[in-house]
């Protein structure tokens, strides 16, 4: 992480870009096969415990204070994300959210949301949760398929999500499910029924993701072994179609490529600060990290920057235990990769992007993505690059297209 | 510490031998090089390095020598002193005219067989040459040491073949040494001295020039009469260009300058001209202050037998090509080109060859020596098109064929003979009646090994035709050809269209009755190869404006990575980057992107679209 500076500077009034925590739990009850987040189950923890996981992370925030010292921007979203953050009970998370007011502050309506596991939540925790501070709770719902959940080997009992987003609602949170598409043996009906199961609990969100199957997962060694079959790329554009059908006539809309809201209060804002490129402190073991240009303490330009954490929570408790920034690796942004990055990120929020912000004019690619159906003609004219539905399954070609 | 009776330009043409070695590939030359050039004592065994004589990287790696060179080493029989040049020859048919020239230099030649394997057609056919040229013959067995060799059987093949006793073959082991002084000392004693007029102009036959980044081009050259002093002025007999002498000596291995070479000598020349197309192989070298009359004849220009199209896959790489492709001529006189320009690949070059090993070899240098990455076309022979108006033109490129009414396409025939073991018979006559093959005659050459003679159109035999013989008598097949003349054929220019749009590079001239199925060959082929895009894609096949076939690939419907796992932002930067870099290298046909894999791919022989072509 950047340096502590030597003395606090009143810099931050340079800054107009939100801040936000993102806090890393990397612990599951199991792991899942397809899973290739920076988690893990009790076996794999080696001697890392989870009392001493919260006493690291509240360290990490006292190091991000001394580095940011004098930048006095309040937090306006935190989100916990694992790993499965309910594995961590009410009060260590409570303490954790604690930890960000005492460092950075919380801004007034902030956005505050856990990532939990429907089975490892109960009235009360949610409840808690609600009174230290969080509005929002996105559920790991997947699938409401039994052999779909097999196969993810998700060990939640589909029938536990309702009564986890009924308690949610009870203690005032905000609801959010997560569901994804594209399991191998996951049929358009298969994922039909998902769909139709979590839009009849009406969460103010929902996000629907295709199944990537990393190569350096359970799930990829099934698939090289031949035991599963993917799911093939026109399946998961059907998928997706059907996604954007169901939830529009369901009355949500999408933001971003993979998430859609009932209305633009309950969209995810921490998720989209990532798409704007907002800056953020990522708190836990693999956690990134990413402040943008700025001021330093004593006036200097300082260029953007992204870095992360070392992966395994037994190093990365080491290294703070031993009064070290846990930082594994860094990565100075020139301006060109930030460019790039913007075209990458913004393209894929259903805001789009003004057609001047891209790095160079590209009047004959946008053009023809607009021939071929990708960007949204009428918003070209009016100034703004706008995927369409099939601009938003190609997301990518686009971007290449255009940077 | 050389005796004084076999310096260099003052040794007495008795005490000389000249001599080659004929050799199939892998039949050892280089290792009993080796063993002789250690035995004589011109390179001490730690010096070794494992086939010495084969200098380029390619060479070694393939196992084969491309250029040939001539090593002097002093042996004594009898108590008298002999100077012996060994020279060294190519053994590919690609390299059939080099091996004329080397041939020519010498008056002798050791055939050396593997005794586990017997005589190959390429070396029965430089037999054949040697003995043309009155050179005697020493048979040798070698690998005697291998468990599977047989030297009764095939000693008794060579004595056949070339007339001797069963008793005249020797038997050595390049590996273990074993039999390699008695051969030197056959050497001398069997193969005759070199005769010439000392005092007649002089003369000298040019049978190797090798281009020598800090010399220039260094000549190998061997004296027939008269003799080359430091300094003089020489003339080339074919050109008349003249050049200072600027050093002249022997290899012995390496270059040492001498005093001249004087009759039956062999030793190299340096004059400082940069190019070997000025030393041509088989020119005659004389004085320019005393010319001699007459040429010693044998000379003629290298003729490409197979053309195909060169190009890098960067376009920006192009004058890196062209520097890299004049720098190879430097070194290689039977390598031509002229550019080439070609829609769907940009500007290159169309290179003539020798024959299809050529090809790969100069592929190989161009992208191991000048780090370039090149897509080579489909090779092709030359064909002569004539019109129904009776104009005649001459095809090197398949895009240039004619369209209009033609009343003839005549296409280069090859007289091929192929030895095989007679269990292989019907399997050869089956490959060779695919490839348009009219059989001659079968002569056995003992009770198991047939010779077979077939006149075989060049184009087929380009291809994959030593690959298929080889594969199909499981590896005892071997083949030597020669041109033949033409033949007229039934010949047609199938094209391959992308969404509409001509490939220039994938259009090929075949027979008709094979049109089809290479129509269909290419277009599933290109299917498997070219990403989907966002459009849907027909990929044709056609002659003139008919479609033989067609294929289609659809459009791609989703590509879009789901999410940022854990705001790993870089990781998903760099994956665009990854990707923008790779359409960077996309070749555009219309607004279809192939990437240049596909291009080496599909224009490689292997009928299942794997990378064959690249072999390395």
């Amino acid at each position: 992480m950047p340096a502590p500076a030597s003395s606090p500077a009143p810099a931050s009034s340079l800054v107009e870009r939100d801040f936000g925590v993102y806090i890393h739990v990397p612990f599951c009850r199991v792991r899942c096969g397809y899973c290739d987040f920076n988690t893990y189950a009790p076996s794999e923890v080696g001697g890392a415990t989870r009392e001493g996981y919260v006493s690291s992370a509240l360290a990490e925030m006292a190091l991000a204070g001394s580095v940011m010292a004098g930048d006095g921007r309040a937090a306006s979203t935190v989100f916990f994300g694992g790993g499965t953050p309910t594995m961590l009970d009410a009060a260590a998370l409570s303490s954790l959210l604690d930890g960000v007011r005492t460092t950075w502050g919380l801004a007034r309506g902030a956005e505050v949301t856990t990532e939990a596991n429907p089975d490892s939540v109960t009235r009360e925790s949610l409840a808690t949760l609600a009174s230290s501070g969080f509005t929002r709770v996105s559920f790991g719902m997947q699938s409401a398929v039994p052999h779909v959940l097999a196969t993810l080997e998700r060990t939640h009992e589909p029938e536990n999500v309702g009564r986890a987003v009924e308690w949610a609602r009870e203690a005032g949170l905000s609801v959010s499910l997560d569901l994804i598409y594209g399991t191998p043996g996951e049929s358009l009906s298969d994922w039909e029924a998902s769909l139709d199961t979590a839009i009849a609990l009406e969460p103010d969100h929902i996000s629907a993701y295709a199944l990537v199957i990393e190569p350096g997962t359970r799930m990829g060694a099934q698939l090289r072994r031949g035991q599963i079959e993917a799911v093939d790329l026109d399946t998961q554009a059907d998928m997706y179609e059907l996604a954007e059908e169901r939830l529009a006539a369901a009355g949500y809309a999408w933001y971003e490529v993979s998430n859609w809201a009932r209305t633009p209060a309950q969209v995810c804002r921490h998720n989209v600060a990532y798409w704007r490129s907002q800056d953020w402190w990522g708190i836990g073991p693999g956690a990134h990290s990413y402040l943008g240009p700025r001021v330093g303490a004593s006036g200097e330009e300082l260029s953007a920057e992204r870095w992360w954490n070392v992966k395994h929570p037994r190093a990365y408790s080491d290294r703070l235990a031993a009064g070290e920034s846990p930082e594994a690796e860094r990565e100075p942004l020139t301006a060109e990769d930030l460019a790039l990055e913007s075209v990458m990120l913004r393209l894929r929020l259903a805001e789009g992007m003004p057609v001047g912000d891209l790095p160079e004019r590209r009047p004959a690619e946008v053009a023809r993505l607009v021939a071929e159906g990708l960007l949204d003609g009428r918003a070209a004219l009016a100034g703004t690059l706008l995927l369409t539905l099939k601009g938003r399954l190609l997301a990518d070609a686009a971007v290449r297209a255009l940077t | 510490m050389t005796d004084t009776r076999i310096e260099p330009a003052a040794t007495a043409p008795e005490l000389i031998r000249n001599f080659c070695i004929i050799a199939h590939i892998d039949h050892g030359k280089s290792t009993l090089a080796d063993r002789m050039l250690q035995l004589t004592g011109v390179v001490e065994a730690r010096q070794m390095k494992a086939q010495y004589l084969d200098r380029m990287d390619i060479e070694r790696e393939r196992g084969i020598t491309i250029k040939s060179q001539a090593v002097r080493m002093p042996w004594q029989v009898e108590g008298a002193p002999y100077a012996l040049n060994m020279i060294d020859t190519p053994g590919h048919v690609d390299f059939s005219y080099e091996v004329s020239r080397s041939l020519a230099a010498c008056e002798g030649a050791i055939l050396l067989v593997d005794a586990a394997q017997g005589i190959e057609a390429q070396t029965l056919a430089n037999l054949y040459l040697a003995m043309e040229n009155d050179l005697t013959i020493i048979p040798v067995l070698n690998k005697i040491d291998l468990p599977s060799a047989e030297p009764e059987r095939y000693a008794a093949e060579l004595a056949q073949l070339i007339g001797c006793e069963v008793d005249d073959v020797l038997r050595v082991s390049g590996k273990t040494g074993e039999g390699v002084d008695a051969l030197l000392d056959r050497v001398v004693r069997d193969i005759p001295a070199p005769v010439g007029d000392a005092d007649a102009p002089t003369r000298a036959m040019i049978f190797d020039s090798v281009y020598d980044t800090y010399r220039g081009v260094v000549t190998y050259v061997r004296v027939v009469d008269g003799s080359l002093k430091p300094r003089e002025r020489i003339t080339m007999m074919s050109t008349l260009a003249s050049h200072d002498l600027l050093e002249i000596g022997v290899i012995s291995p390496e270059p040492k300058p001498s005093k001249g070479l004087g009759v039956g000598e062999v030793g190299y020349l340096i004059t400082g001209v940069k190019d070997v197309r000025q030393s041509k192989v088989g020119d005659t070298v004389t004085l320019a202050g005393r010319r001699a009359q007459q040429s010693l004849g044998g000379y003629r220009d290298p003729r490409p037998m197979v053309y195909s199209g060169l190009f890098p896959v960067d376009g920006s790489d192009f004058p890196v090509l062209r520097d890299a492709l004049d720098k190879l001529q430097l070194n290689d006189a039977s390598l031509v080109f002229e550019p080439e320009s070609s829609v769907a690949l940009g500007f290159g070059f169309r290179c003539g060859y020798l024959g299809l090993l050529h090809l790969e070899i100069v592929r190989d240098r161009l992208e191991r020596e000048f780090g370039l990455d090149l897509i080579s076309t489909a090779p092709n022979v030359v064909y002569e098109v004539e019109m129904e108006d009776r104009k005649v033109y001459t095809v090197t490129n398949p895009s240039e064929f004619p369209s209009g009414k033609i009343s003839e396409v005549r296409e280069p025939v090859v007289a091929a003979s192929i030895l095989v073991p007679s269990e292989f018979i019907g399997t050869v006559m089956e490959l060779c009646q695919e490839r348009r093959g009219i059989m001659g005659t079968m002569n056995y050459l003992s009770e198991t090994r047939v010779e077979m003679h077939y006149t075989l159109p060049l184009a087929e035999v380009v291809f994959d035709f030593f690959d298929q013989l080889k594969s199909r008598t499981r590896g005892y097949g071997s083949l030597d050809y020669e041109p033949a003349g033409e033949q007229a054929a039934d010949l047609v220019k199938v094209d391959i269209l992308l969404q509409g749009e001509q490939v220039d590079a994938f259009s090929a001239i075949v027979h008709k009755d094979k049109a089809y199925a290479y129509g269909v060959m290419m277009v599933g082929k290109l299917k498997n190869l070219i990403d989907r895009q966002q459009f849907e894609i027909p990929v044709q096949a056609a002659i003139g404006a008919r479609i033989i076939a067609r294929e289609t690939i659809r459009a791609i419907r989703k590509d879009v990575l789901a999410k940022c796992y854990g705001g790993d932002i870089s990781r998903k930067r760099k994956l665009l980057e990854k990707q923008k870099a790779g359409k960077k290298r996309m070749k555009n046909i219309g607004s279809v992107e192939v990437p240049p894999e596909a291009f080496i791919a599909a224009l490689s022989t292997a009928d299942d679209g794997s990378d064959k072509g690249k072999k390395k």
